[in-house]
């Protein structure tokens, strides 16, 4: 799922950006078969989006159940609810930190990779691979892995006091300060491969000519990178700062399997979609409830989505 | 490095009658040999992130070896185990029905690739290639829904699919995931980048609009269509949340729930677990690994240039 989401804007950019070559000739189809054609991927973008849009906005001021059953109209009581709900406070607290720590982590580190594995050496490939691998796993395999590793008495805590960096084991997987950190760790991990290869197609952009242009004018490997590839990258940096904004206020499976699904000690370290995931089900669940939190979160992800456009409209006027 | 690049650089130098070699080395210095040092320097940086990115899914492969009689929690990390044994996997096998959570995780992963695939070439066909009234409205459809995280749509769609019956199904997990507005748009911009004058000859000769894209369009957007289909079946295997939320029977489980349920229940047991990871793991890494060549080609051609 969000494997896929890396090129969104650039397939939206594209067309403003480049000349136009395509579009079929005109009057040589008929009017019905281009939305033949279209037909299965609209009815899907009805049913499974567009529908499920608005039916959000509208359970949100219904008491709806997970198991079906009545439903009536509440107003705007689930909203009013979430402004006393201490666990959305902290869910949205866990995501700002952790979005804060995440964004220099992934806009500069997968950079340097990206610079690292873009000269054609023998057994570059190998390597490109080997550094997407996290990419592909399952988060539910990834964050098993990385349980093991921070428990109490797994490798981190081992090596580190082995190595006399700690005296005591740090509580990873409980203290609700260092889950979050952990779910950055995971995440920075994960994402490393996958911003490396939006990177990697920036860098393929950037002439090979304006780099030797500036070595023949003496500058040095810092000041190509300062002076050249930066810039050349400008784009792919925004966008990743925003792909990686986006993705903190949604994490889920990483904290859900790090701490057993309870968000450690007192649901601390629970996170939005963990809550939405929360109400979505059994007796105690709540869809109006579970709608009003999707509402919020909703909201919040266009925030960074409507900053990157204006940065973007503004470095194109 | 190509020779176009060479000779423009060199032109100017021509022209003014300068002796060229000098510019020429220093430039060679920079960009076309490097030197044994920075070499070296590379390589060992490789290696390192290499170390980073791979080396905990070998100490969870390693710890899904371990004999019961060896400890897994020794200070200075055991990477080759003294006794490797199976025996782990035979357990995971035991306590859980790993082959139909297999089957039910290839089922939906199938069913995403074939949505996927199919539904959008067609429609993305339809908007690069087709002229027609009501085609930009289509695009801007697409485009806005590409802001709405799957999450926030989560709960309305668990509804839509018990309202269809589908609700502790293996179809109902599949469905939704059967198209991605983003994949649309991925073959979208694939197809405009195809020259107007291929598929003209071929109006000419009075081609229907099926077979100018089965037969003229598909074949030339291979590279990407190969990227929407990694992707597609990675994503639908991956999935953990929306497995999640739509099913509660073990018969239906996918391969990611029946993880986190093995987790769950034998979370002492931290062999099980890891060789549970891996029978999840193993089968995605061999499919990336066979396709990754198309994969990275099908990215550098369009995907994610721009």
């Amino acid at each position: 799922m969000t494997a896929t989401d890396i090129s969104a804007p650039a397939a939206g950019g594209q067309p403003t950006r480049r000349p136009r070559r395509g579009g079929g000739p005109a009057r040589t189809t008929n009017r019905i078969t281009p939305w033949l054609f279209l037909a299965p991927a609209l009815a899907w973008l009805l049913v499974f989006s567009i529908w499920p849009s608005l039916n959000t906005i509208r359970m949100a001021f219904t008491n709806a159940k997970p198991l079906g059953g009545n439903e009536r109209y509440v107003g705007l009581e689930n909203f009013a609810l979430i402004l006393r709900d201490d666990q959305v406070v902290n869910a949205l607290l866990n995501s700002v930190v952790f979005m804060l720590i995440c964004l220099p982590l992934l806009t500069i580190l997968p950079l340097l990779i990206a610079l690292l594995v873009e000269k054609k050496l023998p057994g570059i490939t190998f390597f490109r691979t080997a550094f997407y691998t996290p990419v592909i796993a399952s988060a539910v395999v990834v964050a098993l892995i990385w349980t093991f590793m921070l428990d109490d008495r797994g490798l981190v805590n081992g090596l580190a006091q082995q190595l006399s960096f700690i005296s005591e084991p740090l509580p990873f997987l409980t203290e609700r300060w260092l889950i979050v950190i952990s779910a950055v760790s995971l995440t920075v991990w994960k994402g490393l491969g996958y911003y490396m290869i939006i990177y990697l197609a920036a860098l393929g952009n950037v002439g090979k000519e304006l780099h030797e242009a500036a070595a023949m004018d003496g500058a040095g490997a810092v000041r190509r990178f300062t002076a050249v590839t930066l810039p050349g990258v400008r784009g792919a940096m925004l966008l990743i700062a925003v792909l990686v904004c986006v993705a903190a206020l949604r994490v889920f499976t990483e904290v859900f399997i790090m701490t057993g699904g309870t968000g450690g000690a007192g649901g601390e370290a629970l996170t939005m979609v963990m809550l939405i995931q929360q109400y979505s089900r059994g007796f105690s669940g709540d869809l109006g409830y579970a709608s009003a939190l999707s509402i919020l979160m909703f909201a919040i992800t266009v925030v960074p989505l409507l900053l990157l456009g204006k940065i973007n409209s503004r470095s194109n006027a | 490095m190509s020779a176009v690049t060479d000779q423009r650089g060199a032109v100017p130098v021509a022209a003014s009658a300068a002796a060229p070699p000098p510019p020429r080395r220093r430039r060679a210095r920079g960009f076309g040999s490097m030197s044994l040092g920075e070499k070296i320097g590379r390589y060992a940086l490789l290696v390192f992130v290499l170390l980073i990115c791979v080396g905990p899914f070998l100490w969870q492969l390693s710890t899904s070896l371990k004999s019961r009689s060896e400890d897994i929690y020794t200070r200075i990390p055991q990477l080759w185990p003294s006794e490797p044994t199976i025996s782990n996997y035979t357990r995971v096998m035991e306590a859980i029905p790993v082959w139909s959570f297999i089957g039910n995780s290839l089922f939906v992963a199938v069913l995403a690739v074939a949505g996927n695939v199919i539904f959008s070439t067609l429609a993305g066909f339809a908007l690069a290639r087709l002229r027609f009234r009501g085609a930009k409205v289509a695009l801007g459809l697409f485009l806005a829904t590409l802001i709405l995280p799957g999450e926030a749509t989560i709960i309305a769609n668990f509804v839509t699919i018990r309202t269809f019956g589908l609700a502790d199904s293996l179809l109902g997990v599949a469905l939704p995931g059967m198209i991605a507005a983003l994949n649309v748009l991925l073959m979208y911009n694939a197809f405009r980048q195809l020259p107007a004058e291929v598929d003209e000859a071929a109006v000419i000769d009075g081609a229907t609009a099926f077979q100018r894209f089965w037969s003229i369009a598909m074949p030339s957007v291979r590279g990407t269509v190969a990227v929407i289909a990694i992707f597609s079946f990675i994503g639908a295997w991956d999935d953990f949340l929306w497995p999640l939320i739509v099913l509660t029977s073990p018969d239906n489980f996918t391969l990611t729930i029946g993880l986190q349920y093995l987790s769950g229940t034998f979370s002492n047991d931290q062999r099980m677990i890891a060789a549970g990871s891996m029978i999840a793991f193993v089968p995605i890494a061999i499919v990336f690994a066979v396709l990754q060549r198309h994969f990275f080609k099908g990215v550098e051609e369009g995907g994610v240039k721009g």
